[in-house]
């Protein structure tokens, strides 16, 4: 990763802004952010040269609780703000936060396409398995029976497999972690940072407000019984027929990284109305 | 025969036919001859089968406009004509060309009682071997204008180089065999020599210019949607910023696209995207996101009959509603509308550096009509306008983003920038871009960015301000050019008419327009749009003079030249 440079003082702290979060007590999202600074700290990123980019909802929060340039921008559109900035600036260490309504739902055609087009950045999907901004309606990763205002009874639908999606739509570095556990999710952050291409961590955090069920999900975690892959097939086995609690990560793919054409040869702007010359 | 300033020529054709081809070789090779000339086309949706036609008008003068009338109507064949119903109006004193096996004439025409003369196109262009009949009828309009056949066989030569000799030469015999069947036929009128040239001349689209006009203001990053009609500008600037150090992405949707290039601008490059009303309409939420965050960015939409998907190929100029008012909350913004096909140059420019000035998105209103037009013009003169956006300074100490200045405007920080780090925020924040809700933040975001849209002096840039007289003729974006040949008609006819066009729809200038207004009494409003939408914005805007009354309609049937003239002689009588 050419892009990282290192820098002598790397401490979690120094990566952290005066900003208070807002989040509940006990919100998982705290560990991530934890996660993220120690991450970063472990890199030794330049914060003025890193940029955490989000949507909407609580785990978006995040860009302004670093010290970090940051963007947060509307429900669901974090990955095409996220490609349109890394595209243009290779230079920077792009890493996109996201939850799983905006990620998913609101944002899921984005996630497919980010996926495919393998731009150089890190997509942090904090799943809690609910909307806790909006006071707790189902998400496409809530199970069929979980009742609420908006769905009473529950939905009676499946969620899906984001990270399976993510290995089939062409994502390069594809892992599970859980917030309880920062300095795990820290490690496989720096690993995803460094993985060239796009990589994908989902990271359980339990939303201890509309979920306390998800309390549990610390009991229920264990680390991933084998190392990752670099075969696409036999990770999405995996992870189509784990208990979705392993954690660690699941795929490195070897894909190369989108890069912008570059032309040999640059021109004067004056050349490019040669061709309406009569 | 009598001689004319300017003669129009329709080709029509199925689509797939070739009548757009034999329309822009034909311009071209009038504009190789001195003259100058518009093409717009009118199509179907469909790609092959639907209905096509190339409408032209040639003349010894500028033109920006098409005339009320084709002197010269060649048909191809008349599959799915009769849709274009009165697009294509054609007088007694008209010629039209008919291929007796291309089906029953359009009723339109059949009723016009003009003259018809049979000729069977596509016999004569199976007697060619891979014979086209859209040669056939180029060689007819170029015979029947006196074009040379040296010059189009050279455009045929120039245009056709990818297709081989083969198709070369098949389409000079096509070219010659029209050429040699209209000499028996009269078109009843010559068009006037060509004048000297003054200037270097383009053959160019609106759709092209605005492009170049990106490129101009600065821009180095373009994500792309496909959509019908702007396409073109995408298509132009793809191969382009490459070899200017930019970028062109192709996005999956149009919210996908709106945000890239917030993303590119936050990064510091200076990025557009194109569309038209559908896409414009997926991009608003996230232009709001730019008008609070003050992330430049300009948005061309290259409007379309709408709502929904309309008549996606033919024009209207009916999104200024949602250009103006779309976006929720109070966010102002950038709205501007070029006029012509060498107008979405400078329009464009314009529009990169306003937004990148004033660190505020830009909405550019072209349409079909002048997006899609191939123009004769002479080269725009170059302008200085070049996006300077205020950098904050590196290693700036206690760096406040959104910082209340008097002008408004505050230098931002780019990433990379030491002691810059900031959040950009669709939130409500404060100087520094930390997220409140406090009404006191929230207020002073809000005046901060009004009053440095409002306190920028835009010049004279703002409108086409013309002429004098009590009468003034109020219209904007691609009619202006109707109702300044309107005017110059009725001021040979010793009136003086005033022309007054906005191109900087937003922020409104009021100061400017009274003064342009100044001894007005009457203003008749001219525009392409059901709801008569400029007629409420100027009423929402302006002071108005009692005396308003307004020609609109929808698209895609254009205004003409003429229809404002008598507008304007009817009510001054």
């Amino acid at each position: 990763m050419s892009s990282i440079q290192t820098r002598l003082t790397c401490n979690p702290a120094d990566y952290k802004s005066d900003i208070k979060p807002i989040w509940c007590p006990g919100c998982g999202d705290y560990h991530v952010l934890l996660s993220f600074t120690r991450a970063f700290a472990e890199l030794g990123l330049a914060p003025e040269k890193t940029v955490v980019v989000s949507g909407i909802g609580c785990s978006s929060r995040i860009p302004a609780y670093t010290n970090c340039y940051g963007f947060h921008g509307v429900h669901g559109r974090s990955l095409a703000l996220a490609t349109g900035l890394k595209v243009t600036r290779p230079d920077l260490t792009v890493v996109v936060a996201s939850g799983d309504g905006d990620g998913y739902s609101i944002g899921g055609n984005h996630f497919l396409h980010a996926c495919r087009r393998n731009v150089d950045m890190t997509y942090v999907v904090m799943d809690n398995r609910v909307y806790g901004m909006t006071k707790g309606q189902p998400s496409p990763t809530t199970e069929p029976d979980f009742d609420t205002a908006l769905s009473p009874g529950g939905t009676g639908l499946s969620p899906f497999h984001p990270l399976v999606i993510a290995l089939a739509a062409g994502a390069n570095f594809v892992a599970r972690a859980f917030s309880g556990a920062p300095n795990e999710t820290a490690s496989i952050l720096v690993e995803a940072i460094r993985h060239p291409g796009f990589s994908f961590v989902e990271v359980l955090s339990p939303c201890v407000t509309f979920r306390p069920d998800e309390r549990e999900w610390k009991n229920l975690v264990h680390p991933a019984p084998v190392a990752a892959t670099n075969d696409p097939g036999k990770a999405a086995r995996r992870i189509m027929t784990d208990d979705g609690f392993n954690i660690g990560i699941l795929y490195r793919g070897n894909r190369r990284p989108y890069q912008a054409k570059v032309e040999s040869r640059t021109i004067d702007l004056a050349e490019l109305e040669r061709e309406f010359e009569l | 025969m009598p001689e004319a300033e300017n003669v129009s020529v329709a080709f029509v054709g199925s689509g797939g036919a070739g009548a757009l081809t034999a329309g822009n070789f034909l311009l071209e090779a009038a504009s190789v001859a001195g003259w100058h000339g518009l093409l717009t086309r009118t199509v179907g949706p469909q790609i092959r089968g639907g209905e096509a036609a190339a409408l032209i008008r040639l003349a010894s003068h500028p033109v920006e406009c098409l005339a009320e009338r084709f002197d010269l109507l060649i048909g191809i064949d008349w599959t799915n004509a009769n849709r274009f119903g009165a697009e294509i109006e054609v007088g007694p004193e008209s010629l039209v060309i008919a291929d007796p096996h291309g089906g029953d004439l359009p009723a339109v025409v059949a009723r016009a009682g003009a003259r018809v003369v049979e000729i069977p196109i596509k016999e004569m262009a199976k007697a060619i071997p891979e014979g086209r009949p859209n040669m056939i009828a180029l060689g007819l309009a170029a015979g029947l204008l006196g074009l040379s056949e040296d010059i189009l066989s050279a455009v045929i030569e120039k245009r056709l180089a990818e297709k081989g000799r083969t198709a070369i030469e098949a389409s000079r015999v096509g070219l010659k065999a029209g050429i040699a069947a209209a000499a028996d036929l009269d078109l009843g009128v010559r068009l006037a020599p060509p004048r000297p040239r003054t200037a270097q001349r383009w053959l160019v689209s609106g759709n092209e210019t605005t492009g170049l006009g990106a490129v101009r203001g600065g821009v180095r990053f373009a994500a792309a949607y496909p959509i019908t009609p702007a396409s073109e500008i995408l298509e132009w600037l793809a191969p382009k910023l490459p070899k200017v150090g930019g970028v062109l992405f192709q996005a999956e949707d149009e919210l996908a696209a709106i945000n890239m290039i917030i993303g590119a601008s936050y990064g510091g490059t200076p990025a557009l995207t194109a569309t038209s009303g559908p896409g414009l309409s997926l991009m608003i939420e996230a232009l709001g996101l730019a008008t609070a965050a003050e992330i430049p960015v300009v948005v061309v939409d290259v409007m379309r009959a709408g709502p929904s998907t309309g008549i996606p190929t033919k024009s209207e100029q009916a999104d200024l509603n949602i250009a103006v008012y779309g976006l929720h909350g109070d966010a102002p913004h950038l709205v501007l509308a070029p006029q012509s096909v060498a107008d979405c140059l400078f329009t464009t420019q314009w529009a990169v550096y306003l937004a990148e000035t004033l660190q505020a998105p830009a909405i550019v209103l072209s349409d079909q009509f002048i997006g899609q037009a191939m123009a004769v013009t002479d080269r725009p003169a170059d302008i200085a306008f070049i996006g300077q956006r205020a950098k904050a300074l590196p290693e700036a100490d206690s760096y406040k983003r959104y910082a209340v200045s008097a002008g408004g405007v505050s230098p931002m920080a780019i990433p990379g920038m030491r002691g810059g780090q900031y959040t950009a925020d669709g939130l409500t924040h404060n100087e520094r871009g930390t997220p409140t809700s406090s009404e006191g933040d929230h207020r002073a975001q809000l005046d901060k960015r009004r009053m440095k849209l409002e306190q920028f002096t835009y010049g004279d840039h703002w409108a086409t301000v013309e002429g004098s007289g009590e009468l003034a003729v109020m219209t904007w974006g691609s009619l202006t050019g109707a109702a300044r040949e309107a005017i110059e008609r009725v001021h040979r006819n010793g009136r003086d008419v005033r022309l007054i066009a906005p191109r900087l729809l937003l922020p409104v200038q009021p100061e400017q327009f009274a003064a342009a207004l100044h001894g007005v009494k009457r203003i008749l409003v001219v525009e392409q749009s059901h709801g008569a939408q400029f007629h409420r914005y100027l009423r929402a805007h302006y002071d108005l003079p009692d005396d308003v009354t307004v020609l609109n309609r929808p698209g895609p049937l254009p205004i003409r030249p003429n229809e404002i003239e008598q507008a304007i002689v009817q009510w001054s009588s």
